[in-house]
């Protein structure tokens, strides 16, 4: 563990920092007292640099960098659970695909060459949009639409495997096929996942902030990044702090999730 | 005859892609909540009289998928019924929206071409350099910022701190105003839309140049652009079909960036149709973006098909990263 650490490149260290903060973020905001914020609507704006409000407080009067810090959670359960989601997905329909061949394999591919050229971020918005109840619906659509690429993987994998010796000695023993699959192919293909599994998050980050950004899914005035930035706008001038804080939370955690990602893909080339 | 099967190939999946995404925006109406009749009515003050006449005109009580076809038949007419807050005819209303986006997403392509393909050959020129590293780390930014933030970063330092461009709308009509208030809206796409080109480029030029044309070219003494020009040629394959996701992800992230900036396009009209439930403008909208944005894949995978043979056995990409 010490020495994977130490071999990780220098982005890659503060990329790891970061996202640790963040997870605290997420997972203990009342550390941070970011579990109440009072508002404060006769004060309103103040820019940041104010007693006891590093980040100044937006048109409610909330203080900013608070406001940031509980966003966390809104803005990254839904790519959380799109992401893991989508493996589900994945080494389900991929696996049947892989294992069975034939028409079942027909049929999952060509669900899967749908889903892949539909516009993602399109459907995810109109969905949202029309059905309301935004939020799960979006990370519903996005889980389906995201989940093709890991089927592909997963049945390429299986088939690359299943003829191979050792598979086949397997069958002889009669052993499960659920067992062949989760104990013998499915670790070959962990580090591929793994990495799919960062982009989605990051992905999912973007497009479910741009979702809140555009107003669907989360309430106004609700504590998350894209709907920070939308509901501050409209005091760039009086507090820029309260929107482009938010919008750089999202870059930055991307930016470190991407580079986590891009790591194990160095990784796996070595 | 491979050919003639891969064009069949790539146009049915564009054909059942499209139908597919019919079916789902046909539903929305339907997955809406509440009494489909009274979505169509929008602010009107209902009576059981107006709600029986909708349901008689859209044919309401007829079973979905007889619906859906009539839906489909008279889109198919160019019929997609009638915007519920403007009462004009859907086909008719979108023509000024679709020209902003349409000049949007081609001054932004423009834009994406030209950075996209000189960046990737210069960080794969001197790739290990510290230019690579830059040039890298643009790309990673590129790809983890969503459009809208540096959108509303690039508002604040050019429009509001130094008062370079307008801050929002996209002005009287005149080409060089034009220019003026789409150029910050074209240079976010841009940075959101090149970093996946300036990867591929780097990427497939890297596998150029230690070729032994190359090495070949430069012991005869060729000048150093012709034989980039050479390289790059062999290396358009993965170039050209990434194109084609380049513009698939311009029509998706022109939505937010047309909110963004606030310009009457396309994509603004959809973020606002969605949020009024404008259910036919919606529908129009979507199938028009939807449309777009398939056909510029199946044509780009289509035209790498001929201009490049290598790319037959080429896996297409995976479309999602329009935010």
């Amino acid at each position: 563990m010490k020495k994977f650490f130490l071999e990780l490149s220098l982005g890659s260290k503060i990329s790891l920092f970061i996202l640790v903060v963040i997870a605290l973020w997420l997972i203990f905001p009342a550390l941070f007292g970011a579990n109440h914020i009072p508002q404060d609507i006769i004060t309103g704006v103040q820019p940041p640099g104010t007693a006891g409000h590093l980040l100044g407080t937006d048109s409610l009067g909330r203080d900013v960098l608070k406001l940031t810090i509980a966003g966390t959670r809104s803005a990254l359960i839904g790519p959380l659970v799109i992401a893991t989601g989508s493996i589900i997905l994945g080494l389900l329909l991929g696996s049947l695909a892989g294992w069975y061949g034939g028409k079942v394999d027909w049929i999952i591919s060509r669900y899967a060459d749908i889903t892949l050229s539909m516009p993602t971020l399109l459907l995810a918005i109109v969905a949202a949009g029309i059905i309301g109840g935004g939020y799960w619906v979006s990370v519903l659509v996005m889980t389906i639409l995201y989940s093709p690429f890991d089927i592909r993987l997963v049945r390429s994998a299986v088939i690359g495997e299943k003829h191979k010796p050792y598979i086949e000695a397997g069958l002889v023993l009669k052993l499960k096929t659920i067992r062949i699959l989760a104990r013998h192919i499915f670790p070959n293909i962990a580090i591929v996942v793994m990495v799919n599994f960062f982009l989605n998050i990051a992905y999912g980050l973007m497009s479910m902030s741009s979702l809140s950004f555009l107003g669907l899914g989360v309430s106004p005035g609700s504590a998350d990044w894209g709907r920070q930035l939308a509901d501050s706008r409209g005091i760039l001038w009086g507090n820029p702090a309260a929107a482009l804080s938010a919008g750089i939370a999202i870059i930055i955690t991307a930016v470190a999730i991407n580079t986590i990602g891009n790591n194990f893909v160095q990784k796996k080339s070595l | 005859m491979a050919a003639a099967k891969f064009i069949a190939k790539r146009l049915a999946e564009f054909v059942v892609s499209i139908a597919v995404l019919s079916f789902v925006v046909f539903s929305l109406l339907f997955l809406s909540p509440g009494d489909p009749a009274r979505v169509l009515v929008g602010t009107k003050s209902v009576n059981p009289d107006l709600l029986a006449s909708i349901r008689a005109e859209y044919h309401l009580d007829d079973p979905f998928f007889s619906q859906y076809f009539r839906w489909l038949g008279n889109a198919l007419h160019g019929d997609f019924g009638q915007s519920i807050k403007t009462e004009v005819p859907v086909t008719e209303m979108i023509g000024p929206y679709l020209k902003i986006t349409v000049e949007l997403v081609l001054f932004s392509l423009i834009l994406a071409l030209i950075i996209g393909l000189l960046l990737g050959v210069i960080a794969a020129k001197r790739r290990g350099t510290k230019l690579d590293g830059a040039i890298n780390a643009f790309a990673l930014l590129g790809t983890s910022a969503p459009s809208f933030a540096v959108g509303l970063l690039l508002l604040y330092v050019f429009a509001y701190l130094l008062g370079w461009f307008p801050i929002y709308g996209s002005g009287d009509g005149g080409f060089l105003d034009t220019i003026n208030h789409l150029t910050l809206p074209a240079i976010s796409l841009t940075f959101v839309v090149c970093a996946m080109l300036i990867q591929i480029t780097r990427s497939s030029m890297l596998g150029q140049i230690d070729k032994d044309y190359a090495i070949f070219m430069q012991a005869r003494g060729v000048k150093p652009l012709r034989i980039t020009t050479a390289q790059l040629r062999n290396a358009s394959g993965p170039i050209l079909t990434s194109i084609g996701l380049l513009l698939a992800n311009l029509f998706g992230a022109t939505i937010l960036i047309e909110t963004t900036f606030a310009l009457p396009g396309l994509g603004n009209l959809l973020a606002s149709s969605v949020t009024m439930k404008d259910v036919p403008v919606v529908q129009f909208v979507t199938m028009v973006l939807a449309v777009m944005i398939c056909l510029s894949s199946a044509v780009v995978d289509i035209a790498v098909y001929f201009a490049d043979p290598q790319s037959r056995s080429f896996k297409r990409l995976k479309l999602g990263a329009e935010s």
